[in-house]
């Protein structure tokens, strides 16, 4: 039967010039064709846009019809005789051509231009047709050019902005030949609304967006697929290289990003090529003594000199073995990196467990989600998500918490936003009005700190309304009447004055989150940097508990995991208290397995985390001091809370190894730098936030003496004394297959065939699980454990000398430290000094405007940064970036900790501020 | 015979009241089908017996169109107006809505029902200032008399009406562009299909009517549709209003049979003006091809007798052309508009428009070269049938048309750079 819904999930036979061909379901004409080897002319389609059908080049002639058909938008049926070939079709394909080509200015030149191409194919010559007048080129923006005298107005910029990146910065204005692509109200793009991820670019056929320089004609030598370094989204790219340097960026079709990229991946890769690379081994030159307080600007060699890489390296593991030797294995400490491949993860901790024989090896998860995986691994027994960010398609209501997904996972949040579009219900709840919020159905602007108040009032509305999914609850939990009876003292009213959102609407977002077919919660660093922050996180699992809002597709808990690899740095237990998959090192069934795999033997004791160990460096009477630390892409003297406290105790360390690629503010403290190498120029493979695991694949050779990480830790294991021989990171990942059993089912070629694959997967050939907690929790007793979480505050409140709430967070163009992004100059250019965001109001009442430094003081120190008014922020309040070294946030935050999380409270401590 | 249908109550005072309509039987026909519970299939029916075709100047057969709707489909549905009349030469609408708003009305309530619709927009031409105000206190007094609204006259059947002011876009007059502007968005004509009836206003099945189509639906109920067939002839029920402007006596709007001779039409518009030879006559409004004089006067106001001629009866918009117009300027007139108008989103409209209007001018000016013409002839071919809705058709034709039977006078302006008429 035609036209039911059946008919549609069958191939079509038809005719495409005289041969028979067959469309799959839902083909176009084009699209089968292509399939097929025919090529039809066409600019306005592209693969994964909407087809618009505006340019018209595909024209084709459909027997017993009067006019032409656009092949990318007709689909065949049973039947039909299509010519794309017949002279009628040509002849007007042809026309389209021509017109076009007078439409743009000079002959196109780059390689890639479609126009150009199909012209050249279809010898289309100089048009008949005089060149119309063309607009100026806008230059304005450091990212992106515009020269719209290239343009064809075939609007695929235009449907990459609005409908895939939901930016809607690109509009189509003016009418008939005077029609133009503009940026807002007609601004030049520097100052429009745009956030530069170049979807556009992506999408232009003709380069009339382009990157900005002198790349946009320049034939790369080789193109390489690989993943951004940047953020936990895990986005493929393809690295278009020429003379060992990155001319332009593409997003591939990865399961997590579908082609896209955001500013970061797409212009962010300058970094490698930045003048202050490390291309030598430095030693501290005798006599330069260590300061809390050094010089950042300072020129390096003054204080280090150069050495070669052997001198680096006995110094650097003679200094290891000294202090081992005199003062035991737990004076010495690692901090790996979330940067880094799993690879160099799972050597690290195996390096420092088994070289250092400690436990004292942490990374930067303990400054993001600790309390978000010990609140998991309690209640739930798993630390990883349940759902991949792609199940917001799955989902009917998509709650977005204490997370700013448009700058920190913006590719993440479009999906997000694709989602609220079609129909989803998307709730935010922050204390800051973020981009995300103009998408959502619900925005919950709630007081910082109030988290777990608002939540169990949510959760109370539930039991109060009878809207728990009392069957889940009966055989998939336990401890349910006690959360119950903890839960009675918080009614939506009582608490609607601490969180500052009204009853009602508590309890109507309460509804829907739990009567909806598949609720997805996704959560950032504003549940977790708390000193509650286990509390929060327990709060959300204790509501998906609750309402049974978890172990189906699109219907989960997904806490967005910051760092490109901090899920797979933690899997490979870069962590102190677990070998990698979370294997307890204080159990000594897990102990013996490892030290029967690794043939050393292994400390019980559970090490100490990174706030801890900054702690035990400053502890004279500690009887494990920490003297010696090894730190290999991390950046403690930016990252880390209380930066006066954690920076006099880095420059307290009798022996510091530094490897990195820049001279990081951490390096300051270091008596031996090790050159490493920069994302592109070595190959791994990394754990995005779905658990997704895929490929970062070697594009450039490290500069000067740089070498890869993995090859530095081997040498630096061989200086320690042990036998290692990893050839290639192959053979690291063979044998973590063997310490991992949620990974054993993945092999090196898989990954290399298949780009991405999911874990847990435990038997070769397993699909991968996407969606976890199906039927059991991973929980001894295979139950979701409920897990009451009182409301507590923060660990420093507001008073009258320090008034005000300091939020830190981050900006879309710069990651973390700045320690990459500062160093590109296209991202640096665009967020180039340290800015403080605060609410209008706020500024009138310090009589400042916008642009105007302000001191920002704290109990533990200050920094100046520039004003910027932003209505998103309650009064009150304050939200300043950490990723600038001149106005570094950390300076000011403050060391408490989640007792369960060891997580510090970046998200709120008290200031106080002034005109600088 | 005039005035039957839409003008039917043009001789009372203040025909616009709704007391004044109801006078001659206004709201009777929804009133019993509302009590009657009349089936709907039997309004659409009568529809299409009468033989009513849509006035906005394609033609499309009114009834047949009502019988694209599934009516038992769940969820809303939409019946739209087309009151943006925007054609060059057409003013008939503008009128309806000024002394005939709430036969229109009426009209669109019936049209819900038939197609099972609980609301519905007249969309206005942003320049009909006063015909909007007009139609909104019509609107108001058919909501308080409860013609509108919940539950109408007790029957159960909920219809609310409400009215949109354009902005001043010709191209919102396609059907596609016009659900896209109400929508709050640019009015650009969406691709087809899926069509309105499958995919409208704001993805809903929708019907789009224009305004005397609907304006004439409850007439033809009263009646009957035989009734209304047997007004005009074969193929074209009805009697129709067409505006005739130009170069004649009396301009205006004028409702008589289909059929009528166009002689006839010209005499009630009291002949060419100052007695001039009638040169040119354009039938259907600016993008209908242009028909000499002497060929007009042998033709019949009706679509199968102007379609015969090589032009279309479009939305009855006659312009009348009298020796003193040169067709050259003419054109490069209406190739201006068009170039204007062009909402901009396809290749041959946008940038093919903007191209015939450089040529036409040029010629105009003198500056044209032999194979302009020749440039024109094949350009105008290939945007026609090539766009994505029927403007790209609307710009082409004209130019066809003129060449086809003026060719000389641009010839002649080639030849001498200067105009033929003087």
């Amino acid at each position: 039967m035609p036209g039911s819904p059946k008919a549609k999930l069958e191939t079509v036979a038809y005719h495409l010039n005289g041969s028979a061909i067959n469309a799959r379901p839902g083909e176009t004409i084009l699209e089968s064709a292509a399939r097929h080897g025919v090529e039809i002319p066409h600019l306005c389609h592209k693969p994964g846009l909407r087809p618009d059908g505006n340019c018209r080049a595909c024209l084709v002639e459909i027997e017993g019809e009067r006019v032409l058909a656009i092949a990318c938008c007709r689909r065949p049926t049973p039947g039909m005789a299509v010519r794309s070939d017949s002279e009628r079709a040509r002849r007007s394909q042809r026309l389209v051509l021509e017109l076009l080509r007078s439409d743009v200015s000079g002959t196109p030149q780059d390689s890639a231009n479609e126009l150009g191409q199909w012209c050249q194919r279809l010898a289309i010559a100089k048009p008949r047709f005089p060149e119309g007048p063309q607009p100026p080129a806008d230059l304005s923006h450091p990212a992106i050019a515009v020269r719209l005298d290239a343009c064809i107005q075939c609007t695929r910029c235009l449907r990459a902005c609005r409908e895939i990146q939901v930016n809607d910065v690109i509009g189509y204005a003016h009418r008939g030949a005077a029609s133009r692509i503009v940026f807002d109200l007609d601004a030049l793009l520097r100052t429009s609304s745009c956030v530069g991820c170049g979807e556009c670019v992506q999408a232009c056929p003709t380069s009339a967006l382009a990157p900005a320089g002198a790349s946009r004609f320049a034939a790369p030598e080789k193109a390489v697929d690989s993943l951004c370094p940047y953020c936990g989204v895990g986005c493929q790219l393809r690295l278009q290289v020429k003379d060992n340097r990155i001319l332009r960026v593409e997003g591939r079709a990865g399961p997590a990003n579908q082609g896209r990229l955001c500013i970061k991946g797409r212009f962010g890769f300058d970094y490698v090529q930045h003048r202050e690379r490390l291309t030598r081994p430095l030693v501290r030159r005798d006599g330069v003594a260590k300061t809390p307080n050094p010089d950042f600007t300072a020129d390096l060699r003054r204080v280090f000199r150069e050495a070669t890489w052997e001198e680096a390296m006995q110094r650097a593991a003679a200094g290891f073995r000294d202090i081992s030797e005199r003062h035991g294995p737990h004076s010495l400490a690692g901090f790996g990196s979330a940067k880094g491949s799993n690879e160099e993860a799972y050597l690290f901790q195996k390096l420092i467990r088994t070289g250092f024989h400690s436990n004292n090896v942490d990374h930067c998860t303990r400054l993001c989600h600790a309390s978000s995986v010990a609140a998991l691994m309690q209640m739930i027994g798993s630390g990883a998500v349940s759902n991949p960010v792609a199940d917001v398609r799955k989902a009917e209501v998509i709650l977005v918490i204490g997370s700013n997904t448009t700058e920190n996972h913006p590719v993440a949040a479009s999906f997000m936003k694709n989602a609220a579009h079609a129909g989803k219900t998307l709730i935010v709840m922050d204390p800051r009005r973020t981009a995300l919020a103009r998408h959502a159905d619900y925005f919950l602007q709630f007081r910082p700190d109030t988290d777990v108040a608002m939540l169990n009032g949510m959760m109370q509305t539930l039991i109060e309304e009878d809207l728990t999914n009392d069957e889940f609850i009966a055989s998939r939990t336990t401890g349910f009447a006690a959360l119950k009876a903890h839960l009675a003292a918080f009614p939506a009213e009582r608490v609607a004055p601490i969180c500052g959102i009204s009853a009602r609407t508590l309890r109507q977002v309460a509804r829907v989150y739990a009567g909806s077919r598949g609720s997805m919660i996704f959560w950032g660093m504003g549940i977790s940097q708390h000193v509650h922050g286990t509390d929060n996180a327990r709060c959300l699992i204790n509501l998906a508990l609750l309402t049974g809002q978890i172990g189906r597709p699109g219907s989960g808990l997904h806490p967005l995991r910051g760092q490109n690899n901090v899920q797979g740095a933690s899997d490979a237990g870069l962590i102190p208290m677990v070998f990698p998959d979370y294997q307890r090192v204080d159990e000594p069934e897990a102990r013996r397995r490892f030290e029967s795999l690794w043939g050393a033997p292994l400390d019980a004791r559970p090490g100490l985390t990174v706030v801890e160990i900054m702690h035990a460096i400053g502890d004279a009477d500690a009887t494990d001091r920490i003297r010696g630390m090894y730190i290999m892409g991390e950046n403690p003297a930016m990252s880390d809370p209380n930066l006066p406290h954690a920076r006099h105790a880095l420059s307290r360390l009798d022996h510091l190894v530094v490897q990195d690629i820049f001279p990081t503010e951490t390096v300051f403290y270091a008596d031996v730098v090790l050159p490493a190498s920069a994302f592109p120029e070595k190959t791994g493979s990394f754990t995005n936030t779905d658990r997704r695991v895929q490929l970062g694949r070697q594009a450039l050779a490290p500069p000067g003496e740089a070498r890869a990480d993995l090859e530095i830790l081997v040498d630096m294991a061989r200086h320690l004394g042990l036998d290692w021989q990893y050839a290639h990171p192959r053979a690291v990942f063979e044998e973590m297959r063997r310490a991992m059993p949620s990974m054993a089912g993945i092999t090196w070629e898989r990954l290399e065939r298949e780009g991405s694959v999911t874990y847990p997967c435990r038997r070769e050939g397993d699909p991968g699980e996407e969606v976890l907690f199906g039927e059991v929790f991973p929980t001894a007793d295979g139950k979701g454990h409920f897990a009451a979480a009182p409301f507590s505050r923060a660990a420093e409140l507001p008073d009258a000398e320090f008034p005000w709430i300091l939020i830190t967070g981050r900006r879309l163009e710069h990651w973390h430290t700045g320690a990459m992004t500062r160093r590109s100059r296209v991202l640096d250019a665009i967020q180039p000094a340290p800015t403080v965001d605060l609410h209008p109001t706020d500024l009138d009442r310090l009589a400042a405007g916008t642009g105007d430094p302000l001191r920002i003081r704290s109990r533990r120190g200050e920094v100046v940064a520039y004003a910027r008014a932003d209505p998103g922020m309650q009064p009150g309040q304050v939200h300043l970036p950490f990723c600038y070294r001149e106005a570094a946030a950390n300076l000011l935050t403050i060391d408490a900790l989640d007792p369960d999380g060891k997580i510090p409270e970046f998200k709120f401590c008290a200031v106080r501020i002034e005109p600088a | 015979m005039a005035n039957e249908v839409c003008f039917r109550n043009l001789d009372l005072d203040r025909p616009w009241l709704l007391d004044q309509y109801q006078r001659r039987g206004g709201y009777e026909m929804i009133t019993r089908i509302l009590k009657d519970q009349v089936a709907p299939s039997q309004i659409i029916d009568e529809v299409k017996k009468s033989g009513l075709r849509g006035r906005g100047g394609a033609g499309f057969p009114t009834g047949l169109k009502w019988s694209f709707i599934n009516r038992d489909l769940p969820g809303a549905k939409y019946i739209v107006c087309n009151s943006d009349e925007g054609e060059p030469g057409t003013f008939k609408d503008r009128d309806i809505l000024r002394y005939n708003p709430h036969a229109l009305i009426e009209g669109m309530v019936i049209a819900g029902y038939a197609v099972g619709a609980n609301a519905g927009f007249n969309y206005i031409r942003g320049e009909f200032w006063e015909p909007y105000e007009r139609f909104e206190a019509a609107l108001e007094e058919a909501r308080k008399a409860g013609f509108l609204g919940k539950d109408i006259l007790g029957s159960g059947f909920d219809f609310a009406l409400y009215s949109h002011l354009g902005a001043g876009a010709y191209i919102c007059g396609e059907e596609t562009a016009l659900l896209e502007s109400i929508e709050g968005k640019k009015g650009q004509p969406r691709y087809k299909p899926p069509f309105p009836a499958q995919f409208g206003l704001y993805g809903r099945p929708t019907i789009i009517n224009n305004t005397e189509s609907l304006a004439s639906v409850p007439e033809i109920l009263r009646n009957g549709g035989e009734w209304f067939r047997d007004l005009g002839v074969e193929n074209s029920g009805g009697s129709k209003l067409f505006s005739i402007s130009g170069n004649v006596s009396r301009p205006g709007n004028y409702e008589i049979p289909m059929g009528t001779p166009f002689a006839e039409l010209l005499e009630m518009a009291g002949g060419v003006r100052g007695g001039r030879e009638l040169k040119a006559v354009i039938p259907g409004g600016s993008s209908a091809p242009v028909i000499p004089g002497d060929q007009m006067l042998g033709l019949n106001m009706d679509y199968d007798s102007i379609a015969q001629a090589g032009s279309m009866l479009g939305s009855g918009a006659v312009i009348v052309m009298d020796d003193t117009n040169c067709m050259v300027k003419v054109l490069e007139r209406m190739s201006y508009f068009y170039y204007e108008e062009s909402c901009g989103q396809c290749t041959p409209c946008r940038e093919g428009t903007g191209w015939m209007y450089r040529v036409v001018h040029r010629i105009e000016q003198g500056e044209g070269r032999q194979e302009d013409l020749e440039l024109l002839d094949d350009v105008a071919a290939k945007i026609q049938g090539r766009t994505i809705c029927a403007l790209g058709d609307a710009a082409a034709m004209p130019v066809a048309g003129m060449l086809k039977h003026f060719r000389d006078e641009f010839q002649y302006h080639i030849d001498h750079k200067k105009c033929m008429v003087g």
